[in-house]
């Protein structure tokens, strides 16, 4: 066992561009769908709930509510972009189009795919990120720099966020159980993160807890407003980066060895009683 | 051509070489102390029906499923430890297609080409050739979603040898095909032969491997029944023609040709008679109403009828 699971580690430092490469293909094929889907929820929010309760909440943290939400909706959009694309996204090229089981048949291990999955997660997310941001500062809720010094920070979120997801697929006997990381982790962390609201509204254990995950303070870094002075901001997003290598370090490792068991069983169990439906689907 | 290869050479030479392998998932024996030994620029086939556990070990000798006890060596590396390293120098047909439906052809190969490390450059240098050898010069910019199943097999050929590998590993290549498109690929691989690629085929389809193979593996239930060359088994286990006797009762009909057959079976409807001079059962059969007759010569199926008593599934 345990030497298998060093066979399936990443192989190199550079495998992993050519899965990133074959997704960016896949994915200009249909970019403007996809960029306009990515903008679709979180400007919805930004505008139903920014114009809808900033009349009533006035200002918080120093600045208009609406500015306030747009940081929050630049940081949830990443982890939705991120979430998103490897549960459904990725876990459909592990397990349905075959795309995973077509690579492993090349000089690439599982490692080098889950690198390359990863980061391609993180790339959308900082598609969507960077998409609100933009969207933001045309309207003036968010100076244009912030967008620049936010992009590690939100590429840290999408890596962490899309290694969960990863774990969460390679765990999951089917889709079905999707919903309960979503229902249960991610949904709860827009309140927890202070998106819509400034955590110290939230009872002091919710703080600690909300301490915890180290996603709660990305909410406000992309907020030049009230992030306070740039060297904090660095430090925030140290911080947030040293979280964070250690998430997606375990999750590389954690993920290369739950999935290697997953990819198999998908692999050989769609082999002929899914092969038919497969094909006639055209997947 | 490649009949040079005997299993007693040295072991060096060979490119696959399995000893003792063994398989299970769950309770199930799928692979039971399968060894063989493929030698370099030879065609190998496994042939067995469904089930039998030929598309495992086509997945062990890749490196992508560990077996529970035996050794994998292939191209002189060990598997699954060092899979990766082999695998840069195979080619894989996968059983079930797994091409890009939604990119180009040209796209499959490009993006199939980086996964081995090539650039774009070089990738494109080396299409059209490919393309020409999969005859689908016109179809570079055609999305594989809309090619017909010939097509795309022979796409997942020619992406195969993308990085010019010594050896193809290819799980039932003409499974699902029209005769037609059949006969295109097996003029390919006989191409490929003749360049030297080594091969190892699974099927379970007879005349398949009878056409193509050197020599071959004959399986069922993961046990290995018989190996060698296709008309030696066909002598050593059959030896003399073959009359299928349809229609009548086989009981009567066992009775009364049994004295001039060397070996009698009875599978579903049809009475198989394997005998040394034909034309002795052709005379006490003639003239019996509702009787069909065929003489041929003998085949695999055969030799698989006698060694299990069951015909392979078509
Ligand atoms: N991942 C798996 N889990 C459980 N059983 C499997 C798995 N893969 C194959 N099998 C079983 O092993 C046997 C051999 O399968 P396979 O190697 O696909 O046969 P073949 O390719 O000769 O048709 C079959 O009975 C199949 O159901
Ligand atoms: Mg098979």
């Amino acid at each position: 066992m345990g030497e298998g699971y060093a066979a399936a580690m990443p192989a190199n430092a550079h495998n992993w561009v050519a899965v990133w490469l074959r997704n960016f293909l896949a994915w200009k094929k249909v970019a403007l769908a996809s960029i306009l889907g990515n903008l679709a929820d979180p400007m919805t929010n930004l505008f139903g709930l920014g114009f809808g309760l900033g009349i009533i909440v006035g200002s918080v943290d120093g600045t208009s509510y609406i500015s306030f939400l747009a940081a929050g909706m630049v940081a949830t959009s990443a982890m939705t972009a991120a979430t998103f694309e490897t549960m459904y996204a990725a876990f459909a090229r592990m397990a349905t189009m075959r795309t995973w089981e077509a690579i492993l048949s090349t000089q690439l291990t599982l490692g080098d795919i889950i690198l390359g999955e990863l980061a391609w997660a993180a790339s959308k997310a900082v598609l969507a990120g960077v998409a609100i941001g933009v969207v933001a500062a045309i309207l003036g809720y968010a100076p244009w720099p912030s967008i620049l010094y936010a992009i590690p920070t939100i590429a840290l979120t999408g890596l962490a966020f899309a290694s969960l997801a990863m774990v969460v697929i390679s765990l999951a006997p089917s889709y079905d159980y999707f919903v309960f990381y979503q229902t249960l982790v991610v949904t709860p962390m827009v309140f927890l993160c202070g998106v819509v609201f400034p955590l110290s509204q939230m009872p002091s254990s919710f703080q600690h807890l909300a301490g915890g995950v180290a996603v709660g303070s990305f909410g406000r870094a992309p907020s030049s407003n009230n992030a306070g002075p740039p060297d904090a901001r660095c430090r925030h997003t140290y911080r947030c980066a040293l979280h964070l290598r250690g998430v997606a370090v375990l999750s590389v490792r954690g993920t290369v060895s739950s999935t290697s068991d997953a990819v198999r069983q998908h692999a050989t169990e769609n082999g002929d009683a899914n092969d038919a439906i497969l094909r006639d689907d055209g997947v | 051509m490649n009949n040079f290869f005997q299993p007693s050479m040295n072991m060096s030479t060979a490119a696959i070489d399995l000893a003792g392998v063994k398989k299970s998932f769950g309770d199930k024996l799928v692979v039971n102390e399968l060894s063989f030994t493929v030698g370099r620029g030879e065609c190998f086939g496994l042939l067995g029906p469904n089930g039998a556990g030929k598309s495992t070990i086509a997945r062990m000798v890749l490196g992508m499923m560990s077996p529970d006890a035996g050794e994998i060596k292939v191209l002189d590396e060990p598997v699954p430890a060092r899979a990766r390293l082999a695998r840069m120098r195979i080619g894989v047909v996968p059983q079930f297609d797994n091409l890009e439906v939604e990119f180009t052809v040209r796209e499959n190969l490009l993006v199939f080409g980086r996964y081995f490390g090539m650039g774009a450059r070089k990738i494109e240098s080396i299409v059209p050739s490919l393309l020409e050898f999969a005859r689908l010069e016109s179809k570079a910019g055609t999305r594989v979603s809309e090619l017909s199943g010939g097509m795309k097999r022979r796409l997942t050929l020619a992406r195969a040898l993308i990085n010019d590998p010594h050896l193809l590993v290819m799980d039932e290549p003409t499974t699902g095909l029209d005769p037609h498109a059949r006969h295109l690929i097996w003029e390919r691989l006989r191409l490929l032969l003749a360049r030297g690629k080594t091969i190892l085929l699974t099927t379970h389809f007879m005349e398949e491997a009878e056409r193509l193979c050197d020599r071959l593996c004959v399986l069922e239930d993961g046990i290995k029944i018989a190996e060698g060359k296709p008309h030696a088994l066909i002598e050593e286990h059959i030896g003399c023609h073959v009359i299928e006797i349809y229609g009548g009762n086989p009981q009567e009909l066992y009775a009364l040709i049994r004295p001039y057959a060397r070996h009698l079976e009875v599978s579903g409807e049809t009475l198989f008679c394997y005998a040394p001079d034909p034309e002795q059962v052709l005379v006490r059969l003639r003239g019996r109403a509702g009787l069909r007759l065929m003489q041929r010569p003998p085949n695999l199926e055969d030799v698989f009828l006698r060694l299990t008593g069951r015909e392979m599934e078509k």
